[in-house]
């Protein structure tokens, strides 16, 4: 994940306390969704960022998850990202997701 | 329950995937507040 | 009458000392993470010239193999070598770091470039034997320095270091010892794009048959900028390149819309020739150093070789309708607005279901897409998919949700209509343009009538704006001169009308009040 990128998510997890935040990601495949969510709980993977070593624990979905999908309104989400379920391989993210939150989230 | 209600939203997009704004405008009438939004770029 | 494109040229700059030293993943890591296990294995993942020369999508990017040939061969390209490649195809080269070094050092009218004594002597020759670099080019070459003058602005005067086969061989010095937009860094990063815009221009000109002299007008598309502390992107790399590369009669600007920027370019050289206002316009482009090896890192940890490590380039010349070349036509612009919004539906439907539904026309009536080229040897291990097979499915959905194709003919579209992408990560260098010399060739050739090339920008990276952006045009097969605009109209016979009344009664007057002169 982008340096500035873990900077905000560091400091906003301080600011709100890290229960009260979920993160929500938009990444193209499952291998990036899952380091992103890794990123957000474990600690950054790649060891760049300033979430190197900082276990966040936090909530963090896919927006193509069912979870954040059943929250949006239809019409919405139809017009907003429904195209790209065509183009997305959706069950992998799914898959890459859980495994992540099973793991590393605490909240 | 509501996963997100009351929560303070994060929203990491992709360029290649789903760009931020697109989300946020999906979130827009849930009652959260979206703290921050950004989409990035890996080409 | 439309513009057309007369001709185009390809060229990469192999350099892999700059994915160590340049690039900004690695410049990042140096600074963060100096001891990192990513940097100690990166050298073992560097390819030779030899391999990225054989490798497919770049023998493609310069016309040594079509895209047809490339998406016979199996992904990934990079294990299987092209057998016989050659530095030299139909649109370009692809040019080793050593004679890249001399160039950039040519392209320096500052003295900021220094190269070593033994370094200049060694690469002289195989630089003169190039088939482009005429006499007023090498002559700009100068001799080298001392190896301890090298190694003393590296390691006191803030400069930066050119290295070879892992060996310092140079230096560039910052232009100014406060100001940070002339930092050696940046003036590194300038001339890199400068000097491959150079080789671009040249191959163009060879490509196009074209006197230099001729050309009137350039626009640089990179994504570089140029300036001091008081205008940090005042420009023009146009100009300097068009200088060292000879176009003697050109005046130009830098025209800047991230990776969407020579889709723009294009677009604007085509009406600044349809207009009138120049007859011959060159769009160029040279390369990125910070985007070397900026996937590396998942390269290193697929335990496979890093494959960006090459600079991009290409030139594209704009002329006069010439009643052969394909037609850039103008009545087929698709763009995304600012009201556009930022979904990836409505972005594609903005770029190409709006220009055709406006023209009457349907997806399925585009012969061939060009949109994002981006190599997925490169960007599959990095997480970002097939980029270019992602933007042939959405189009191919829209063609399916406007009710042009049937949901199962989907994947029959996008093998028809779309291609597999080849060119390196070089932001801009991506976005439709690679598609532009097979294109002219294939409308020339009859294999297809036209081809949409669509370029795509993510403008919000430079935090000016959360917006996307993007731009669309068609080629099509020249049709001749448009009987409409080649016959007088309506409008233009009440013009002579009204001329030749308003003499007449000149006349007349001339003959009541006789001679006044």
């Amino acid at each position: 994940m982008d340096l500035e990128n873990q900077k905000r998510v560091k400091e906003l997890a301080e600011k709100y306390g890290p229960e009260n935040i979920v993160v929500i990601l938009g990444a193209a495949e499952g291998e990036a969704a899952g380091l992103a969510a890794e990123t957000v709980t474990a600690g950054d993977p790649t060891f760049a960022g300033p979430l190197t070593g900082v276990q966040l624990g936090l909530s963090v979905y896919h927006v193509c998850e069912e979870a954040i999908k059943s929250e949006i309104p239809e019409d919405v989400y139809d017009e907003q990202i429904s195209m790209m379920e065509m183009v997305l391989d959706v069950d992998d993210i799914v898959n890459e997701m859980t495994a992540i939150r099973d793991e590393h989230s605490k909240y | 329950m509501s996963l997100l209600k009351d929560k303070k939203l994060i929203i990491i997009g992709d360029r290649d995937g789903i760009p931020a704004p697109a989300i946020e405008e999906c979130l827009k009438d849930i009652d959260a507040q979206v703290v921050f939004s950004s989409t990035e770029c890996f080409v | 009458m439309n513009s057309v494109l007369a001709a185009t040229s390809y060229v990469l700059v192999h350099v892999p000392d700059m994915v160590l030293h340049n690039g900004s993943t690695q410049t990042t890591e140096r600074t963060v993470n100096p001891g990192s296990a990513y940097l100690e294995a990166l050298p073992k993942h560097i390819r030779s010239y030899e391999q990225a020369l054989s490798y497919a999508p770049n023998q493609t990017y310069i016309g040594g193999l079509t895209p047809q040939q490339l998406s016979q061969r199996e992904q990934p390209w990079y294990p299987q070598p092209v057998e016989g490649a050659d530095r030299f195809a139909r649109y370009g080269e692809i040019m080793p770091q050593d004679e890249f070094l001399l160039l950039l050092q040519i392209c320096d009218v500052f003295d900021l470039v220094f190269l070593s004594r033994d370094f200049v002597t060694h690469t002289r020759a195989a630089l003169a034997q190039h088939p482009l670099m005429n006499q007023d080019i090498l002559a700009r070459l100068k001799e080298g320095v001392d190896d301890e003058q090298i190694t003393n602005f590296v390691n006191n005067e803030h400069a930066e270091g050119l290295y070879h086969k892992g060996q310092l061989v140079g230096y560039i010095k910052r232009a100014h010892d406060v100001d940070v937009n002339l930092t050696a860094h940046v003036v590194h990063e300038n001339l890199v794009s400068k000097a491959s815009s150079v080789l671009s221009l040249l191959h163009l000109i060879h490509n196009s048959g074209l006197n230099p002299e001729e050309i009137d007008y350039v626009i640089d598309c990179s994504e570089e900028a140029c300036g001091d502390m008081n205008q940090r992107g005042g420009g023009n790399f146009a100009k300097a390149a068009a200088e060292i590369a000879g176009l003697k009669n050109a005046t130009g600007s830098d025209m800047r819309a991230f990776c969407a920027a020579p889709a723009h370019a294009l677009v604007t050289a085509a009406s600044l020739v349809k207009a009138g206002t120049f007859k011959k316009v060159v769009v160029t482009s040279g390369g990125s150093t910070a985007k070397l090896g900026m996937n590396g890192k998942d390269h290193v940890k697929k335990d496979m070789p890093v494959l960006e490590d090459v600079l991009g380039g290409f030139a594209a010349l704009i002329c006069e309708n010439d009643g052969v070349n394909p037609e850039i036509d103008l009545n087929l612009i698709g763009r995304h607005m600012v009201g556009t919004g930022s979904s990836p539906q409505a972005v594609i439907t903005s770029l190409v279901l709006s220009p055709l539904e406006k023209a009457g026309m349907k997806i399925v009536d585009i012969d061939k897409f060009a949109a994002e080229m981006q190599n997925p040897d490169v960007t599959k291990p990095a997480g970002a998919g097939d980029v270019p097979q992602a933007n042939f499915k959405m189009i191919a959905a829209l063609a399916v949700k406007s009710g042009e194709i049937e949901r199962g003919e989907l994947n029959d579209f996008i093998q028809r209509h779309g291609m597999p992408g080849w060119a390196p990560t070089q932001g801009h260098i991506p976005s439709g343009a690679p598609y532009l010399g097979f294109a002219r060739q294939d409308i020339l050739d009859g294999t297809i009538n036209n081809a949409m090339i669509i370029g795509k920008g993510s403008l919000f990276l430079g935090r000016m704006t959360n917006l996307f952006d993007g731009i669309s045009f068609v080629m099509r097969a020249n049709r001749g001169q448009d009987k409409r605009e080649q016959g007088i109209s309506r409008h233009e016979v009440r013009g002579l009308i009204a001329e030749a009344l308003r003499s007449f009664a000149g006349s007349l007057g001339d003959q009541a009040g006789g001679s006044h002169a």
